[in-house]
């Protein structure tokens, strides 16, 4: 099944991921910068992990044929100390210029706290200053529903935001049309514990009959799965979607929001 | 698209399964000793949405598992959720 994986955590994955997701015909991976399952204590752990992002794990994706994008920014669990997310994001700029990153991500909010939301601005003034998308996470269970409304009104005050060029993700029943009404795209995780099963998923595509949608596998260090999004296809299949509906959302939804970005060339 | 009949060859058996599994879980948490705590009473809260007339369930539920309040707040004390509002 040809598809991409527009958000999973490879740094947090094996060889053998790779190995499974070329098999499954996975296109192209991008991979948000995020939390690492714990606290890094300098901003030199930052410098670290975006010379990962931006240079060693496309090499290891490209050892199995796969093209591998990043998205860069401090994200909000370690956005409580704005202090210390500010120094790290000094950092960014320099890594801006890299030829795989695409844009700022994933940014958004945690425990949806007043630093979180300074934070989160912050990135988004970054991102409009030099035109890139955004790619925002929206904070787990009893969190989401708050902290995306924090989000749709938060950005609401940016006025030449382009909205098209924004995904906000992991939405689930309660959130997803906000989203949608405002403008912007929503991404759905299929998570093994949280977020979405691939049923659900199926059922909002049809609930919403959005092409501002995608689904991703954000598989990282946690219980996750790196094959979600093929084995959702597998499950619309079973629904008796048509492999060319599948493929425009597993493959070409995706690609036409991150083709947004010039350097998303697969 | 799949019919009625069809959406149930594929998916009853697992709803099922699920529907069966909670009600273990309801009996599990009362058989055992010390104190529930707010996330029982939470899920308690939600089943009679299952039994709604109205489209719009799942999101329902998550909606009453949600945190009601709407002002950010000063400052976070752990960095996880519980999956239902204190
Ligand atoms: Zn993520």
């Amino acid at each position: 099944m040809k598809y991409i994986e527009p958000h999973a955590h490879m740094v947090s994955r094996t060889t053998d991921d790779y190995e499974k997701l070329a098999l499954a015909g996975c296109a192209a991976i991008c991979e948000p910068a995020f939390w690492a399952g714990f606290d890094r204590t300098s901003p030199a752990g930052f410098y670290d992990y975006y010379r990962q992002l931006t240079d060693y794990e496309p090499k290891r994706a490209a050892k199995f044929g796969i093209p591998h994008f990043c998205w860069l920014c401090i994200n909000p669990k370690e956005a409580e100390d704005a202090g210390f997310a500010r120094e790290v994001m000094q950092i960014i700029p320099e890594f801006l210029d890299k030829p795989t990153v695409l844009g700022i991500g994933e940014i958004g909010l945690n425990k949806n706290t007043r630093s979180e939301l300074a934070i989160f601005e912050e990135h988004v003034q970054l991102a409009l200053d030099r035109d890139l998308p955004i790619l925002i996470h929206t904070p787990h269970l009893e969190d989401k529903r708050k902290g995306t409304r924090l989000i749709l009104d938060s950005l609401a005050s940016f006025s030449k935001l382009n909205r098209g060029k924004v995904i906000i993700d992991h939405v689930e029943e309660h959130t997803i049309g906000a989203v949608l009404d405002a403008g912007y795209w929503a991404g759905m995780t299929l998570y093994p514990e949280s977020k979405c099963t691939p049923n659900r998923a199926i059922d909002m595509i049809e609930c919403y009959a959005n092409e501002q949608l995608w689904m991703n596998s954000a598989c990282d260090w946690g219980v996750s799965d790196p094959l979600a999004v093929v084995k959702c296809g597998l499950e619309m299949r079973k629904r008796h979607y048509s492999n060319d509906f599948i493929e425009s959302i597993v493959f070409e939804n995706p690609k036409r929001f991150l083709s947004q970005s010039d350097r998303f060339r697969i | 698209m799949p019919t009625k009949q069809q959406i149930l060859d594929l998916h009853f058996m697992d709803a099922r399964c699920k529907l069966i599994d909670l009600a273990a879980f309801l009996d599990r948490v009362e058989r055992h000793e010390g104190e529930a705590d707010f996330r029982f009473e939470a899920l308690k809260k939600a089943l009679p949405i299952l039994l709604s007339t109205q489209p719009g369930r799942a999101k329902a539920i998550l909606d009453s598992l949600s945190d009601e309040s709407t002002e950010p707040i000063e400052k976070a004390t752990l960095q996880g959720a519980f999956g239902a509002p204190r």
